[in-house]
């Protein structure tokens, strides 16, 4: 029994000790600087690695050239340029609707019980689309965007299509293209006939000399530019205007602007919640108080007060845009492409893939255009992260 | 835009709502004041729970109205019922009459925009937005009215400042963010908002829990001066402050009104033992 008076613990003193917690505290310091230098040098490391490997692919025709076969020529350009695209389309299309959809989902909760089970469902689904792995969406895409489950007809013989003209596209004997503009796309293609006329590169009606057979060629390299046998067959192209539009989108700009608009838009939508729950109750309610309407209480309180969340989210979430491959991967395939994309409905590839393609490849060269593409991406995201922080940084000092 | 308030008076600026104007106020203490706010059996739920339990209350025009009564009481509960804040609770929901003379509050057809205009508040911890001084005043007019010149908002946030007596301290820096203000500024700086609409009644709720005393007196000042054109609803936990600043108070406890009277007798002669009991400080 303890006497009144005394601590309980001081009857205890030949028992116990005072516990010596400074070596734990210490090493746990140690412990904890260690990690994080680990996952520092780490990446530090990989920077330098590619900076090796990369630096001296990088000068003016490496960001301007299309990837040509021989590696001291090629460049990146139409991928560059298919990135900037598929940013710029994504972004237009995935931060209305994400910021819309998390208004929706914090400003306007229902009163009824079901609406409210309703509600919590759409919540419960954007949360697990955030984990679904990319590779998934961009299956999704392939069926929603690029064939639209095939209830439009197909991309080549599209249901609706607008701002493009189809040509038949012949190679002649003297390696010259030849094109006879076709008016209906779901006609089979043209197959090499006698009189026939075509447009010459210089978009010049020209007549045709069809030959019965190689034999007949002409020896001349200059005959040879408008001549072809009979019956050789040709390939359909199109040139489509900056208006382009077709449905379906097929393998274009578009569907995978809109595929990665789906691997992004639960982000974009969780971090607009965060920042419309980081805005005090009470200004609402000092706002609704004075009679706003909903409306006006979104418009003037909640969503300028959110913005630096809002920007800061969306920013990373189109920076994980940009550095996402498997979607475009599965969508628009690894192709070769000489044009930047110059509308929407054209073909298109991104620096990603670029990468991809290049460090798949055996020779020693294209590694290091590898490296070059690397280094351009990460140039790009840290713009991005750069902006991300500048503005949050900004926008909050206007706040507080 | 206009806000018709009630269908025969259509409110514009041109003709000024009644809150802007200046009422003759001596013969403030003589007559009877008509009735502003009326309750009859008035109960409020949040889900199950019952907050407040068969309310009669009558709440006189241009007089200062107390709510005392200890944490929990329903008395906030029933603040934010008169100008419909509760409609922000999903499971918030009330029965009995809440009216003003003209209209049914509780009613699902009021509109509540209209209604928060002509009902005010002030909150307990000062909210001002995070704009210039001059953007919180002139946010209220820019919500309910189309084609503000800049001058008239100048002469509103003018008036609403010196009203709020707080012109003189702001003057020369409307331009700086509101957030830069004292905790008892910005709260001036909310009632002078709150006016800014021209309401007809004003509801605090414990508008100087979150200040020091200076403030406090001052914002008793305030109080004492509005009246002469407000309806006024106070809710204090601090009874002094009823007792210096109220011409009727209401005791709640537990969801009841246990009783209501002008303000004096309430602390003098108080008809209930529970009332003397909190009034005295035995309790609460």
């Amino acid at each position: 029994m303890t006497q009144a008076g005394s601590h309980p613990l001081s009857t205890l003193a030949d028992r116990i000790q005072p516990r010596d917690r400074t070596l734990l505290d210490k090493s746990f310091r140690w412990f904890c600087i260690a990690t994080a230098s680990t996952s520092i040098m780490i990446l530090a490391v990989l920077l330098v690695a590619v900076f090796y490997l990369g630096i001296d692919s990088l000068n003016w025709n490496f960001m301007t050239h299309y990837p040509e076969p021989n590696a001291a020529e090629a460049g990146l350009g139409p991928a560059l340029w298919g990135t900037i695209w598929v940013c710029i389309v994504c972004g237009v299309f995935a931060l209305p609707i994400g910021v819309a959809t998390a208004v929706f989902l914090e400003e306007f909760k229902p009163s009824n019980k079901w609406l409210l089970k309703f509600h919590g469902f759409i919540q419960l689904n954007i949360n697990n689309l955030a984990g679904v792995p990319s590779v998934v969406y961009g299956i999704l895409g392939l069926t929603l965007f690029v064939s639209m489950a095939g209830l439009f007809g197909t991309p080549n013989e599209p249901f609706v299509s607008v701002g493009v003209r189809y040509y038949d596209q012949f190679f002649t004997a003297g390696q010259k293209s030849l094109r006879i503009p076709i008016d209906d796309p779901s006609q089979p293609n043209t197959i090499a006939e006698a009189g026939m006329r075509a447009l010459n590169s210089d978009n010049e009606w020209v007549d045709v000399n069809v030959v019965d057979s190689r034999r007949d060629l002409p020896r001349s390299l200059e005959e040879r530019r408008y001549a072809i046998v009979k019956g050789k067959s040709s390939g359909r192209i199109e040139d489509g205007s900056f208006y382009y539009f077709r449905i379906p989108f097929g393998r274009s700009v578009l569907a995978g602007s809109l595929t990665l608009m789906l691997v992004i838009l639960p982000i974009v939508i969780i971090s607009t919640q965060e920042a419309l729950r980081g805005v005090p109750q009470s200004l609402r309610e000092a706002g609704l108080g004075l009679g706003s309407t909903k409306w006006q209480v979104v418009r003037n309180i909640t969503l300028p007060a959110a913005i630096p969340g809002i920007m800061t989210g969306s920013i990373l979430s189109m920076s994980r845009a940009i550095g996402e491959a498997a979607p475009i991967l599965i969508l628009a395939g690894a192709i070769f492409l000489t044009n930047n994309p110059g509308s929407l409905m054209d073909d298109f590839t991104v620096l990603p893939l670029q990468i991809f393609d290049w460090a798949g490849r055996p020779h020693k060269e294209f590694h290091h255009l590898a490296g070059g593409g690397i280094l351009v991406l990460l140039a790009i995201l840290f713009v991005f992260n750069l902006t991300a922080v500048l503005i949050r940084q900004f926008t909050q000092k206007n706040l507080t | 835009m206009t806000i018709h308030m009630n269908p025969e008076e259509p409110v514009s600026l041109s003709k000024k709502p009644t809150g802007f104007m200046a009422v003759d106020t001596d013969s403030h203490s003589a007559e009877a004041p008509a009735t502003m706010i009326e309750m009859g059996s008035f109960s409020a739920w949040y889900g199950d729970f019952q907050a407040l339990d068969n309310l009669d209350l009558e709440i006189p025009e241009k007089r200062v109205t107390a709510f005392i009564g200890p944490s929990g009481c329903g008395k906030s509960t029933l603040l934010k019922w008169i100008n419909r804040m509760n409609d922000v609770v999903p499971t918030a929901h009330a029965s009995g009459r809440l009216c003003l003379p003209d209209i049914d509050i509780l009613s699902r057809t009021t509109d509540v925009v209209a209604l928060r205009r002509r009902i005010g508040m002030v909150f307990q911890k000062p909210n001002p937005f995070p704009k210039s001084i001059y953007d919180n005043i002139a946010f209220g007019p820019r919500l309910h009215y189309t084609g503000l010149r800049r001058s008239d908002l100048d002469n509103l946030v003018e008036w609403s400042l010196k009203k709020a007596a707080l012109w003189d301290e702001v003057k020369d820096r409307l331009n700086q963010s509101a957030l830069g203000l004292s905790g008892g500024q910005q709260q001036r700086l909310c009632i002078a908002r709150a006016i800014s609409i021209g309401p007809e009644v004003l509801l605090m709720d414990e508008p100087c829990s979150a200040l020091d005393p200076a403030s406090t007196s001052r914002i008793e000042d305030l109080i004492y001066e509005l009246r002469k054109q407000y309806t006024i609803v106070i809710v204090t936990h601090n009874m002094q402050q009823a007792a210096r600043c109220s011409d009727q108070t209401a005791f709640f406890f537990e969801g009841r009104i246990i009783e209501a009277g002008p303000t004096r007798e309430l602390f003098t002669r108080p008809r209930e033992k529970q009332t003397e009991d909190y009034v005295t400080g035995k309790f609460g």
